[in-house]
C-alpha cells in the first residue's frame, strides 16, 4: 500500500515533468487478496499488488487521460507527454471547465489495519470452517473470502488535494444439496464484521429449505424481496439520476422529473457519509460529494451533478462526476433507501399466497423508459402460503418495470448494507412488492 | 521482462514450489469516443506486471506485482507460495494437472496497419464524421461512437520449461443513435450494439467495415422505429442475424461448455452448467444441421478467441462442441481435464492481464455455416420475424433458461421482408431452441463477431471471445416474452 509520503512524491513527480496549461493527477494503488472454494476446498487463492498514475492533461479548451504503473520517473516523464499529446490532437470542447481549486473534505475513517493485511491462513481457517458446517449437512460449499485496501489520492495544478484509504472486505457463500441452494453474502471495512460462519449457517437453512423445489406457473405473484434482491434492482435505476443523462434523453427520468413516480414509502438519497457506506468524500474532479435526496414520497426531486454538468443546466455541482473525460457524466453510488419497521418475518406472515426470493441473476434492462428489466431467481427462492415459507419453488424469470415495482411496495424492513453480485453495495431495505411479473420458469 | 520473469519463476521453485509458472505482460490500450459532435473519451492505459502461479503442498496459489524491481518480484513469488500452503488448511484433494509437452515459441497475430500508429485526429475526425451523419436524421437525440484498440504482450515462462511470447493486437470500433420520443427510447447501433465490432486485426478492421457509409441508414431506423408496430406475443419462426446469433452461441453453448462451470468450480458466481458430464456425446444438443467447434487456430479467423497457446501454454486447437447435433465436447484445462477424465486439456485457459488467474474460457466459439445466402432463407419463410443487434441479454445460472433482446426486428410474410417491428424480444429453453434449427446461411454470409466484455471470476475479469455465425431460423420459438403481462 501506498503511503502518504509516496503519494507526495509521485505528485511531485508528475508536476515536475507537466507541461500542460493545466495538470491533474490521480493515483491508485490497492493490495487485495481473496480465497475462494468450491467443491468444499480451496480451489483458487490469490493475492495482487498494485499502484498507477492517471494523468489528465489540459490544453487550450482540450483534455485527455494517460494512464500507467509504470512510476519511475522516466515513464512518468513521458505519460505526462502522452496525456498532453493526446490532449492537443482533438478539436475544442467549448463546455470544458477549467480545474476545480483546492476544496475542503469532510473526513471519513475507513480503514482497518487488520483488514488491510489479513494473511492467507485467517482466511483459510474461516474457510476451513464453513466447510465443515456444509458436510455436516452433506452440502457442497462455494465461495469466497476476500481482504484487502486502497488508496485513492488527487491533485490538480490549481492546488487542489485529496486524499483517502479504506479497508475491504467480503464473504460470500453458496451452499447446495441435490436440487437445492442457498446464498448469502457480505462486505465489510473490517472483516470482523462478516460472520462467515453466520452466513454460512444462513445458506445452509436456506438450501436446506428448499430441497425438491417444486414448479409453479409463471404469473403474477406477491413477493418478498431480500436486501440483495432489492439491491441487484434498484441498480438499474442508479444511473438514470444523472443530470447529464436527463438532459441527453437517455435516462427513464426524461420529462419525469418532479413528478411522483413511485409510491409514496419511496425515499432514496445518495449519502457517502452514512456508517454503513464506504468510498471516498469526493469525485472524479476532487469536488466534494454532497448528501442529495433523490426521491422523496415517491417524487423524483433531485438529479446528481458533475461540474460540467452543472454549469450547462444551471446547476450547482453535487460531487458526483466521473474523471474526466468520461461519456456518463455523473451518477449517485452511495444509494440509502429509508425502510420501515416490518421483518422479513413479518412479511411472510402477511403473505396469503407469494414468494420469498433471496438473490436475483442475469438482470439485464429490457426497455430503457419503462425500465423494465428481465432476470433469474436464484439460490433460494420459497413458496408462501397462508403466513408461512413452504418449501422451494423452480427459479422463475421476470419481466418487472422498475417503476411499477416501486409503485407496488406494501411493506417495508430495516435498512442494512445489502450487497448482490449484480450492482454495487447500497443500503436498502428488505420489501414485499404485489404483482410482480413472473413469465417463465426454468428446471431447477 | 524476462530476467524478472524467470527470477520469479527460480524464487518459487526455491520456495518450495513443485509446479509454477509465470506471465509477465506489458498492456497498452487507447479509448477514443465522440458524442454529439464533440470528443467524449480520449484515454490511454498502460499496464505491466507479473503473476506468479504455484502448486505447492498440491494446492494452488497465486500473486502478482507490478513492482518490478528484484525484491518486489522475489516477495511476489514467495507469497504465492505461502498461499498456495495456506490454501492446505482447506484442501480435500491435491491438484492434478493433464500431461502436456513443453513449448519454446514467439507468436503475434497479424496486424497490417499498426492502430496505435494511426493519428489520434484521423480516428477522431472519422468519429465526428459519422456523429454528424447521424445527428443529420431528424429525430436522432444522440449519437455515440468509439474505437478501442488493445496490445498485449505476454511472456509464459513454466518450470516445465515451457517459454512462449504472443504479442496480439485487438481493434473495435461502432456506433449507436439514440431517439427519445412518444414516451419510448430507441437505438440503432452499428456494426453491433455495445461497442460495435471487435477483431485480433489492426486499424484495417476499421476500414472494412463501411462505418460512415452506414450511418444514414442506423439512424433513418432509430427514429423510425417509434413508429413501428410493437413486436407480436405468441409462437413464431425466427431468423437471428449473425450478430445477434453470436451471442446467442456465446450464452447457449459457450458458458455451458465450461468444464469449470459443469464442475462447480464458479457456483458460488458465474453459475454452474447444465451440460453435466454424463451428456458427452449422449445429449442430442441440436438439430442434426448444427455443427458448432471452439477454435483458437488462427486459420479459423482474426477472432477474440485466437491465439496460439493458451495462459497454461497449451497450444491453441479446433475442439468439436457440437457435431450433427450431438453434444461432444467441452472447454477445459490441464486440471479439469484429469477431474472429469478427458486425458488432455482443450487449451482453454486464458487470463485477464497479470494480475489474474488463467479461467477456462471462450476461444472462437463458432457456428458452422450452412448453404445458401440470405435472400433465400428470407425468401423460404412463410411466417415470422426477422431479428437483429442485441438489446438486453440474461440466461440462469446453469444456462438452461434464456431471454434476449433486439433492437430491431421485421415481420417476414410469404418469403419476403414487410414491416419494421419494434422491441423485439424471443425466449426459450437452450437444448429446445437449438433442436428447432432448420437452416443456416452459408459461408459468404459467416462472420467471426467478437464479444469484448465476457465477465466471469473472482476477482472479476473480463475477457474477449470469438463467435463466427451466419444468420439462421428457428422454428416455433415464443417471441415478444419480454413484453408480456
Amino acid at each position: 500500500m501506498l503511503t502518504r509520503q509516496r503519494v507526495q512524491e509521485l505528485f511531485h513527480e508528475v508536476t515536475k515533468y507537466s507541461t500542460a496549461d493545466e495538470t491533474e493527477a490521480t493515483i491508485t494503488s490497492n493490495h487485495y487478496a481473496l480465497t475462494r472454494f468450491a467443491n468444499n476446498t480451496i480451489h483458487q487463492n490469490v493475492a495482487e499488488d498494485a499502484t498507477y498514475v492517471s494523468i489528465r492533461a489540459v490544453a487550450g479548451q482540450r483534455t485527455a487521460r494517460a494512464s500507467s504503473n509504470k512510476l519511475d520517473p522516466m515513464s512518468i516523464r513521458r505519460l505526462a507527454e502522452s496525456a498532453l499529446e493526446l490532449a492537443r490532437l482533438q478539436p475544442r470542447d467549448p463546455d470544458l471547465l477549467p480545474m476545480p481549486g483546492p476544496q475542503m473534505y469532510r473526513a471519513v475513517d475507513r480503514l482497518y489495519p487488520e483488514t488491510a493485511v489479513l494473511a492467507p491462513e485467517e482466511r483459510a481457517h474461516a474457510v476451513e470452517s464453513v466447510i465443515r458446517r456444509a458436510e455436516a449437512d452433506h452440502l457442497t460449499a462455494a465461495g469466497v473470502f476476500s481482504s484487502g485496501a486502497s488508496v485513492t489520492a488527487l491533485f490538480n495544478s490549481r492546488g487542489l488535494k485529496a486524499f483517502h484509504e479504506e479497508s475491504i472486505s467480503e464473504f460470500s457463500v453458496t451452499m447446495m444439496g441435490g436440487s437445492a441452494s442457498g446464498w448469502a453474502k457480505k462486505t465489510a471495512p473490517s472483516h470482523a464484521q462478516l460472520d462467515p460462519d453466520g452466513l454460512a449457517d444462513r445458506a445452509a437453512r436456506k438450501a436446506l429449505g428448499t430441497a425438491d423445489p417444486r414448479e409453479i406457473p409463471p404469473g403474477r405473484y406477491t413477493v418478498i424481496l431480500e436486501p440483495a434482491a432489492v439491491l441487484d434492482l434498484l441498480g438499474f435505476l442508479v444511473f438514470d439520476f444523472s443530470a447529464l443523462a436527463v438532459s441527453e434523453k437517455r435516462s427513464s427520468f426524461t420529462d419525469r422529473v418532479g413528478q411522483k413516480l413511485f409510491g409514496d414509502r419511496i425515499k432514496l438519497r445518495d449519502d457517502v457519509f452514512h456508517p454503513l457506506h464506504l468510498g471516498a468524500p469526493f469525485d472524479g474532479e476532487g469536488v466534494p460529494r454532497q448528501r442529495v435526496q433523490l426521491v422523496e414520497h415517491g417524487v423524483v426531486k433531485n438529479l446528481v451533478y458533475a461540474r460540467s454538468t452543472a454549469r450547462k443546466l444551471g446547476a450547482e455541482p453535487t460531487g458526483h462526476g466521473f474523471p474526466l473525460p468520461n461519456e456518463y457524466g455523473e451518477a449517485p453510488l452511495n444509494i440509502v433507501m429509508d425502510g420501515g419497521r416490518h421483518s422479513v418475518d413479518d412479511m411472510v406472515r402477511s403473505t396469503e399466497r407469494g414468494l420469498l426470493i433471496t438473490r436475483l441473476w442475469y438482470i439485464r434492462e429490457v426497455d430503457p423508459y419503462r425500465k423494465i428489466v428481465t432476470g433469474m431467481t436464484r439460490d433460494g427462492t420459497f413458496w408462501i402460503e397462508g403466513g408461512e415459507t413452504r418449501g422451494g419453488v423452480k427459479n422463475l424469470r421476470f419481466n418487472q418495470s422498475l417503476i411499477e415495482m416501486l409503485s407496488s411496495v406494501e411493506m417495508l424492513g430495516p435498512p442494512e448494507r445489502a450487497a448482490g453480485e449484480e450492482s454495487f453495495e447500497m443500503v436498502v431495505p428488505p420489501m414485499k412488492v404485489c404483482d410482480f411479473n413472473f413469465s417463465s420458469v426454468t428446471k431447477f | 521482462m524476462k530476467d524478472f520473469a524467470q527470477r520469479a519463476l527460480d524464487t518459487a521453485m526455491a520456495s518450495g514450489a513443485t509446479y509454477a509458472d509465470v506471465r509477465a505482460i506489458d498492456y497498452r490500450q487507447r479509448y477514443l469516443s465522440t458524442k454529439n459532435g464533440q470528443a467524449s473519451g480520449v484515454r490511454d492505459f498502460e499496464s505491466q506486471g507479473l503473476g506468479v502461479r504455484v502448486i505447492a503442498d498440491g494446492a494452488w496459489g497465486f500473486a502478482a506485482t507490478d513492482d518490478l524491481t528484484r525484491e518486489g518480484v522475489d516477495r511476489c513469488a514467495a507469497h504465492a507460495v505461502a498461499i498456495a500452503r495456506s490454501s492446505v488448511l482447506a484442501k480435500r484433494h491435491d491438484v492434478q494437472l493433464a500431461p502436456e509437452d513443453h513449448v519454446v515459441d514467439h507468436w503475434a497475430s497479424a496486424c497490417q496497419i499498426d492502430p496505435f500508429r494511426m493519428p489520434v485526429s484521423v480516428c477522431l475526425d472519422l468519429l465526428l464524421k459519422i456523429d454528424a451523419e447521424l445527428r443529420g436524421v431528424k429525430g436522432v437525440t444522440l449519437a455515440e461512437g468509439s474505437m478501442d484498440f488493445r496490445r498485449t504482450d505476454q511472456l509464459f515462462l513454466s518450470s516445465a520449461g515451457s517459454e512462449i511470447r504472443q504479442v496480439r493486437t485487438q481493434t473495435g470500433a461502432g456506433y449507436s443513435a439514440t431517439s427519445f420520443g412518444a414516451g419510448e427510447i430507441q437505438k440503432r447501433s452499428y456494426p453491433n450494439s455495445f461497442g460495435g465490432q471487435h477483431q485480433t486485426k489492426g486499424y484495417e478492421l476499421i476500414e472494412e467495415l463501411n462505418l460512415l457509409g452506414s450511418a444514414r441508414r442506423i439512424a433513418e431506423e432509430c427514429v423510425a422505429l417509434h413508429k413501428a408496430e410493437q413486436c407480436p406475443q405468441g409462437v413464431k419462426d425466427i431468423i437471428l442475424g449473425g450478430a445477434q446469433l453470436g451471442l446467442q452461441i456465446h450464452e447457449s453453448i459457450g458458458h455451458p461448455i465450461e468444464l469449470d462451470r459443469v464442475l462447480g468450480d464458479e457456483a458460488n458466481y458465474a453459475g454452474m452448467s447444465f451440460l453435466t458430464l454424463e451428456k458427452l456425446n449422449t445429449l442430442k444438443y441440436a438439430s442434426e444441421i448444427v455443427n458448432v467447434v471452439a477454435d483458437a487456430r488462427p486459420e479459423h479467423g482474426p477472432g477474440l478467441g485466437t491465439f496460439r497457446y493458451d495462459d497454461e501454454g497449451v497450444p491453441g486447437q479446433c475442439t468439436p462442441i457440437i457435431r450433427d447435433g450431438l453434444f461432444v465436447g467441452y472447454l477445459s484445462s490441464r486440471e479439469s481435464a484429469v477431474t472429469a477424465g478427458l486425458g488432455k486439456s482443450s487449451g482453454a485457459m486464458r487470463a485477464d492481464g497479470w494480475n489474474r488467474i488463467p479461467l477456462i474460457r471462450m476461444s472462437n466459439v463458432s457456428l458452422l455455416p450452412g448453404a445458401g445466402k440470405f435472400e433465400d432463407l428470407i425468401a423460404s419463410t412463410e411466417d415470422g420475424i426477422l431479428m437483429e443487434t442485441n438489446r438486453s441479454w440474461s440466461i440462469d445460472d446453469r444456462r438452461y433458461n434464456f431471454q434476449f433482446g433486439t433492437e430491431i426486428g421485421w415481420e417476414i410474410k410469404d418469403g419476403k421482408r414487410t414491416r419494421m417491428l419494434k422491441n423485439p424480444s424471443y425466449g426459450g429453453i437452450t437444448t429446445e431452441f437449438w433442436n428447432s434449427c432448420d437452416a443456416i446461411c452459408g459461408p459468404e454470409e459467416w462472420t467471426l463477431w467478437g464479444t469484448p466484455n465476457c465477465g466471469k471470476g473472482q476477482p472479476a475479469q473480463l475477457m474477449g471471445t470469438g463467435h463466427g455465425a451466419a444468420p439462421a431460423r428457428f422454428r416455433n420459438v415464443k417471441v415478444g416474452v419480454a413484453y408480456g403481462s
